[in-house]
């Protein structure tokens, strides 16, 4: 008896590839998604980018910055990338590198004042004599400035012994007293050394291979370095992260409902009131066209309450970014009934929708960003991202709560969101043509 | 009803004109070659089993199913034109109403669809709640009404525009007959008003009670067309037909009924005679084998018998 009753269940799962889908191929999608964002074995670890603004030019500075793109967890920009046609690429200044942070395009900036390389090394006993180094920072990307500013000791370390160590003996003779002749001879020759050590570094090329070059990063503990950390993005905001996740999780339920309230096509079309409704005075792409009209005020609505309850409860800072949020909502909300439009005219049953949907959201929403911060993930996946409704969306709703960017910078944004509302409703007309004429 | 007329194409055409239709789904033919027309005020019924053809030919006249030869116009206009959606009205055989609606909201949302606004949808509504008895009833939502209430208003939404030419696919299936004379008496009063009617069902007494022409469809054919009295006419002539149950063995009896040309089914003895006389010499033959007779009566033959008659199944098998 049990075993009919199994036999029957197992037949009823193998004709429905809804369910099966659902049961082995979103664990394993999930499964992989998760270990490529967490795993370190990966190939494409992801590296914070991080601008370096050289204003000292001295060679204290110059080794520190090419001991910083030695580093195989940073990838150092020092110029923006040359537009077409164009031969030369000045170098970012602190303005530009702060501009290029607030507007995410880089999470960190470092910027090496002028004089800095005189007195290079805190060695924490008074305030440092010169300027002290300075790193910009946006907040929504809390990890970046933590990886720089550690790396940042242990470059000091590795890439200018040589200005470390002339650097201690100015404390040393500062604070205890000059050296005997022939203590300073002995100086003087280990200083050569050192000069060649650093040298030979210096013409090492960028590697990726940190870890083989930090023999000396255990003598020398962090901290010799000063460095002035400064949030240019978020540091005033309430409650930071909220706007994030209002934007993230939003954006991913957003999609359940559009999908969800596009779903009555398909009830529609199974007790026959669509064929009724076709056989009035409504065409096929009205009807579409008001469905999508329809899930667009939904969508939009919901994140309106989700905004708004963000507001009531966390303090998120609502009201003095209403036309970018009106901006980004209203698109959002097209690009998410649009693809609801489309699962629906695709599908054939509600439960084919439910699992297809279930199944392209949840995929779509963790590589996208709506589960953990992209900037997480390693490149690939970030660019993947791309793909996605999801990461169009947060990117766009993080330029207005976060940067408190102007509207007129949420074009790549708003083009993408409606291009792809406009081909995706495009897709689902077409599709939908099995429904107008049997 | 109000008075407001539809947009009108073409008067003198015929409500429908269907010329040698034919829809495939695959290899079947669902309908064959049908030629049909319905006449203005007529009500003609579509008479046939299940699977015959009818909701097809129904879906091509609504303009829903393309033919694959032939054609179909609507008062002189195209199956699925414009002009053709305005003047037709469609009650499907599935409720398709939407069930979180109230009845006046369903009423709204369709009379819209059909281009009606204002005072004259606000008119049509308060007239279809009283032409299906919904009244009381119109802002109950349709999910909590009886099912003979929602065939009602399945059918007031098909007529919410005033059409001229109203398909009713199957409109009773699931009813009580309480409600099923309900919807008689509704269809019989929009015949009063002029409307023309097609109307299919495989049950007989509606054919008979509101059509006053018949179509027999069977395996996307029509085989027979005509008046209650002519199909029958045409079928069995002047003959009656005799039916009677035999004491004895049954498969003797089936034997003997054979022989006689008639049919055995279910215990039941059928005969057709042209004139009452006969029956005696019948019953004679009976006796003489053996058969003592229960129960016998004579009948003209109704659609039933010209459906048995024309393709040797019963209706609803």
């Amino acid at each position: 008896m049990i075993f009919a009753i199994v036999r029957t269940a197992l037949t009823g799962l193998r004709r429905d590839r809804a369910s099966l889908a659902l049961n082995f191929v979103l664990p394993i999608a999930f499964f992989t998604i998760f270990a490529m964002v967490f795993s370190g074995q990966h190939d494409t670890i992801p590296r914070v980018h991080l601008i370096v603004v050289d204003q000292d030019h001295s060679a204290a500075s110059r080794d520190l910055v090419r001991g910083l793109q030695r580093e195989g967890s940073l990838q150092v920009t020092t110029h923006p990338e040359a537009k077409q046609h164009a031969s030369i690429r000045p170098d970012y200044t602190a303005s530009s590198a702060e501009a290029a942070v607030k507007s995410g395009d880089f999470p960190v900036a470092l910027i090496i004042p002028a004089g800095w390389g005189a007195h290079p090394v805190d060695f924490g006993a008074n305030e440092q004599q010169g300027p002290k180094l300075r790193l910009l920072s946006d907040q929504s990307d809390p990890i970046a400035p933590q990886i720089v500013n550690g790396l940042l000791q242990k470059a000091a370390m590795t890439a200018m012994p040589a200005s470390m160590a002339n650097e201690g003996m100015k404390y040393t003779e500062e604070y205890l007293g000059t050296f005997t002749p022939e203590q300073r001879k002995r100086w003087d020759e280990n200083m050569r050394y050192l000069e060649q050590v650093q040298q030979e570094r210096a013409n090492e090329p960028d590697a990726n291979s940190s870890s083989a070059k930090s023999t000396s990063s255990s003598v020398f503990s962090g901290g010799i370095v000063a460095v002035d950390t400064h949030s240019v993005v978020g540091e005033h905001k309430n409650k930071n992260l909220i706007s994030f996740y209002a934007a993230a999780i939003g954006v991913m339920f957003l999609l359940f409902t559009a999908s969800g309230a596009a779903g009555s096509l398909l009830d529609e079309a199974d007790s026959g009131t669509l064929d009724r409704v076709l056989s009035s005075r409504v065409t096929m792409s009205a009807l579409l066209g008001g469905k999508l009209a329809f899930n667009t005020l939904l969508a939009f609505a919901q994140l309106v309450v989700m905004f708004l309850w963000g507001w009531a409860v966390f303090h998120l800072d609502f009201f003095t970014h209403i036309p970018g949020f009106l901006v980004m909502g209203l698109c959002t909300a097209f690009a998410v009934a649009a693809f609801g439009i489309l699962l629906a005219s695709m599908c054939h049953t509600r439960g084919q929708l439910g699992a297809v949907s279930t199944l392209l959201i949840l995929i779509m929403s963790s590589v996208g960003g709506s589960m953990f911060p992209r900037y997480l993930m390693p490149q690939a996946m970030q660019k993947a991202g791309l793909f996605t409704i999801n990461a169009w969306a947060i990117d766009g709703f993080t330029k207005v709560f976060w940067r408190d960017l102007p509207v007129i910078s949420l074009w790549p944004q708003v083009g993408v969101l409606l291009g792809v509302g406009v081909a995706l409703f495009i897709l689902a007309r077409r599709i939908a043509r099995r429904w107008e004429f049997a | 009803m109000s008075t407001a007329v539809s947009a009108a194409p073409a008067v003198s055409a015929q409500p429908i004109q269907v010329e040698k239709f034919v829809k495939r789904f695959g290899a079947t033919a669902a309908v064959n070659g049908v030629s049909l027309a319905l006449h203005a005020g007529d009500c003609l019924g579509l008479l046939g089993p299940n699977g015959a053809g009818k909701t097809t030919l129904i879906r091509g006249i609504v303009g829903r199913v393309l033919p694959d030869g032939g054609s179909i116009r609507i008062f002189g206009a195209e199956a699925g034109s414009r002009t053709a959606r305005q003047v037709l009205g469609w009650v499907p055989q599935e409720l398709a109403i939407y069930p979180r609606l109230t009845c006046s909201e369903n009423l709204f949302a369709f009379g819209k669809y059909q281009g009606i606004s204002g005072k004259e949808l606000e008119d049509q509504i308060a007239w279809c709640l009283g032409w299906a008895s919904l009244t009381d009833r119109g802002n109950e939502p349709a999910r909590n009404l009886s099912g003979g209430m929602k065939r009602r208003l399945n059918m007031a939404a098909g007529i919410i525009h005033r059409p001229r030419l109203v398909l009713m696919d199957e409109p009773t299936v699931g009813v009580d007959p309480q409600s099923r004379n309900r919807i008689f008496e509704m269809i019989e009063a929009l015949r009063a008003q002029g409307t023309s009617i097609l109307y299919t069902t495989h049950y007989m007494e509606e054919a008979e009670r509101l059509c006053n022409r018949i179509a027999i469809i069977d395996h996307g054919s029509i085989i027979a067309e005509g008046t209650h009295e002519e199909l029958v006419r045409n079928a069995f002539g002047s003959s009656s037909q005799v039916v009677a149950r035999f004491a004895g063995t049954e498969s003797a009896i089936a034997e003997w009924v054979e022989i006689r040309g008639g049919r055995f089914a279910e215990g039941v003895a059928q005969f057709t005679v042209q004139h009452p006389s006969e029956i005696a010499a019948l019953l004679d033959d009976a006796g003489a084998r053996g058969f003592q007779p229960e129960d016998v009566s004579l009948r003209r033959p109704n659609l039933e018998s010209v459906f048995l008659h024309l393709t040797g199944r019963e209706l609803r098998e």
